[in-house]
């Protein structure tokens, strides 16, 4: 009995000790994280978005072959990754986010001011290439101290109009000659609408999307929804003309002519899948998705169209943003070198050097991934043609089906994302879009007025 | 009673050496993994939510604040429709998810044959994952009229409903779907305290002539009493608490019409890009689970007479 009871004694205080000892063993497994595996630097990476085509994947992981072929002391891991505005906060806290990830324009400021952005402005600045940005495109990454901190990568894109030509086509119009005023994007919304049962238009409303959206559909009838003023600090002013304008129009589309389809919580994924699925006629979103919709939504080629947002009214430009890659904080001095040659191999040595641009162009072509999608230039005009040139024969998007857009964004103001609290602005737009879109009711005054108040003392609150 | 009586005997001789000898070390030896488990995952996470609810911290920095987390929390204008929106829930799903499971229990309990069958349907729901279990209904939900729901209720000349496209049918959507995937739990709880009722009590009850609801109504409900009761604080408890379907389903739309306390709280912490409040959302957790224990302890001294008698 007494042997017994010492054994179960033991046993049981083994067990507490090896429970805390697990506990405290984080610490060391982390270990492995910040340096090297078997004499390698160890470097996570973004890959593709979650739920992409195989083809898409052999294709970049032939990329990291040829990556790790010219760098041998690198292991790259790559890891499926979307950025959203409400999960990207608890992957920051959480630690689970890849060295090198994605982020947006608009968040680039704030994240450098908190201290979350690796400090890769010494190997930025090795780069061949690192004078030859577009002075307002790099200013993005750019920290107060005049240092790199996240380098622009990937797009950077202005906002165009989606449409699936062959709803076009059923509904008797001719996909040739998409709408150029708003006026005729409603018409054409009824008509698809009534022709096939599917939305003519539609918008995004969830995850800060709507907010996005409705302030891309703001500018392009010649209002802001914020405000810069000389100390630097930020007025909200979501009740303005344009923007009342622009719920309007959506109340009317929505209401008076059915044509936005029954669904209307739909964020960035969601409606590519919506819109890839033939669910949706014209929706607005960055001229880059083309790439997205192929990788992840296997949309037809032949069904997709893409032309520039109508501008109308003093002051209308089309929303330009884009997207930053950037190192966690975490990482070592090693993989911070390893991350900025991988930003260099996966981002931009394919827009500035013509051999890196074709092997790249080559490379997805072989496994059926886009090439050519529109974007804009990260570096200047003139060198974004040249790259494209160099490219020419390997281009295999429809490109003749998104010259509406191609043929006049150069001509088209850009106009920045709000720089104040862009998410929060966007969230609070989110919920009134919504509220038009599912309550006919809706009083679009006093929706905005109480979303301005409220994005006011946000940005009071930050300014303080 | 013995025993305390016994310790107070025992109290003047006590030194850490008749501790261990009257088996004070083995109990704490063998209560060590219990209080390691607990301390680490529970009663840790609670008081750093305590602590962090005077605080305003990015988990970098870090300051003290005082109240001012709750005060912001309280002068949130969101606060009151996700207060609002989660009674609603409530309601709605105690009107629901209350009754059917106890229905579907004293239905089940009453057949025959294949009984192992008709438990395991009802509690295949529960095996479902969650995520999984939404993105099916999500499909079923879909507000055309070809939508799956839409498209049954067209056979006998009903809608097309909005389901979750709409601010007034939202919330009643994810009831259904809530009170689908928890009633299974529920039912095998009830199974479970009805084989428990006495057969004499039937038997007695059919010897004077009583009628299936009066059996029900007379022999069944009274010895569930104290299973009712339970059940009832914990469907309390649990709706209080929903976070999964309006996460999931609508995130929190239409224009905030299915917004919960506990998505708020989701949202203060996590629900912007630059990094979240979690001092306003580890304060709005803490007035929660304050009102839950006032409520959990109320409910107890209101209905402690009538569990016993």
């Amino acid at each position: 009995m007494r042997s017994s009871r010492t054994t179960a004694l033991a046993l049981t205080g083994a067990l507490s000790f090896t429970l805390l000892a697990a506990c405290s063993s984080g610490s060391d497994d982390a270990g492995e994280g910040d340096g090297t595996s078997g004499g390698k630097t160890v470097l996570r990476v973004v890959s593709l978005l979650p739920g992409s085509e195989q083809e898409a994947f052999d294709a970049f992981d032939e990329q990291v072959a040829q990556f790790e072929e010219a760098n041998p002391d690198i292991d790259v891991q790559p890891e499926e990754y979307e950025w959203k505005a409400t999960t990207f906060a608890a992957q920051l806290a959480g630690g689970t986010l890849p060295d090198v990830f994605e982020i947006p324009f608009t968040d680039g400021k704030t994240l450098i001011e908190n201290g979350q952005l690796a400090d890769i402005d010494a190997q930025f600045q090795a780069l061949p290439y690192a004078d030859d940005f577009n002075p307002n495109v790099l200013q993005a990454g750019t920290g107060a101290d005049g240092k790199v901190y996240a380098i622009p990568a990937k797009s950077v894109y202005g906002i165009g109009l989606h449409y699936n030509r062959a709803l076009f086509e059923q509904a008797g119009l001719d996909p040739d000659d998409p709408p150029t005023t708003w006026d005729e994007v409603r018409a054409d919304a009824k008509a698809i609408a009534d022709a096939t049962g599917q939305a003519g238009y539609a918008t995004m409303t969830q995850n800060n999307t709507g907010g996005w959206q409705l302030t891309v559909a703001t500018y392009a009838r010649g209002g802001r929804v914020q405000t810069t003023d000389d100390d630097g600090t930020y007025t909200a002013t979501l009740d303005n003309d344009g923007t009342k304008e622009a719920l309007e129009y959506l109340h009317d589309l929505r209401w008076e002519d059915n044509s936005m389809g029954a669904n209307f919580l739909l964020d960035w994924s969601s409606i590519n899948q919506a819109f890839a699925a033939g669910q949706v006629g014209m929706y607005t979103s960055g001229s880059d998705v083309y790439t997205s919709l192929v990788q992840t939504n296997a949309i037809n080629p032949d069904d997709y169209g893409l032309t520039a947002v109508p501008l109308e009214g003093d002051d209308a430009g089309v929303l330009g943003g884009g997207t930053l890659a950037a190192v966690s904080t975490s990482a070592s001095e090693a993989q911070k070198e390893a991350a900025v040659k991988w930003i260099d191999f996966y981002y931009l040595r394919k827009l500035t050097d013509q051999d890196a641009a074709v092997k790249d162009a080559e490379t997805l072509v072989a496994s059926d991934q886009p090439v050519g999608t529109p974007v804009l230039p990260i570096f200047s005009q003139e060198q974004y043609d040249e790259s494209q040139q160099w490219i020419a024969d390997l281009v295999n998007v429809p490109l003749d089906q998104m010259t509406g857009f191609t043929d006049v964004i150069f001509d088209q103001p850009l106009v920045p994302e709000p720089a104040g609290s862009t998410q929060e602005l966007y969230g609070a737009l989110d919920t009134v879009v919504q509220a038009v879109l599912t309550d006919e009711d809706a009083d679009i005054d006093a929706l905005l007025e109480q979303a301005d108040a409220d994005v006011q003392a946000i940005l009071d609150k930050n300014a303080g | 009673m013995a025993l305390t009586h016994d310790a107070r005997a025992a109290r003047p001789r006590r030194t850490p050496v008749t501790w261990v000898r009257r088996g004070g070390l083995s109990t704490l030896v063998f209560a060590m993994p219990l209080l390691v488990v607990f301390g680490l995952f529970s009663w840790l996470p609670i008081g750093r939510a305590v602590v962090m609810s005077l605080q305003e911290t990015n988990l970098v920095t870090t300051a003290w604040v005082g109240l001012d987390n709750f005060r912001t929390v309280l002068a949130d204008p969101l606060l009151a429709t996700a207060v609002g929106n989660t009674l609603w829930f409530a309601a709605l799903a105690l009107l629901l998810g209350y009754p059917v499971p106890l229905l579907a229990a004293v239905l089940m309990s009453e057949v025959r044959r294949a009984k192992g069958l008709y438990s395991a349907l009802a509690y295949l729901p529960v095996v479902v994952p969650p995520v999984v279990a939404v993105l099916l209904w999500k499909f079923f939900f879909d507000a055309r009229p070809e939508g799956v729901f839409n498209t049954m209720l067209g056979w006998v000349g009903v809608g097309p409903v909005p389901w979750l496209q709409d601010a007034g049918w939202a919330m009643p959507s994810l009831v259904l779907e809530a009170t689908w995937a928890g009633a299974g739990g529920t039912i095998i709880i009830y199974l479970a305290a009805l084989t428990s009722v006495p057969g004499e009590l039937y038997d007695a009850a059919e010897v004077d002539g009583a009628s299936v609801w009066r059996k029900v109504w007379h022999v069944t409900m009274p010895q569930l009493r104290g299973v009712l009761l339970i059940t009832f604080i914990l469907q309390i408890i649990g709706t209080a608490q929903v976070f999964l379907e309006p996460y999931l389903f609508t995130d929190g739309g239409p224009a905030n019409a299915t917004i919960t306390v506990l998505l708020l709280v989701y949202r203060y912490a996590f629900g912007q890009s630059l990094g979240g409040d979690y001092g306003a959302a580890t304060a709005l957790s803490l007035m929660l689970a304050a009102v839950l224990a006032v409520l959990s302890v109320v409910y107890f001294r209101l209905t402690r007479s009538w569990s016993q008698a």
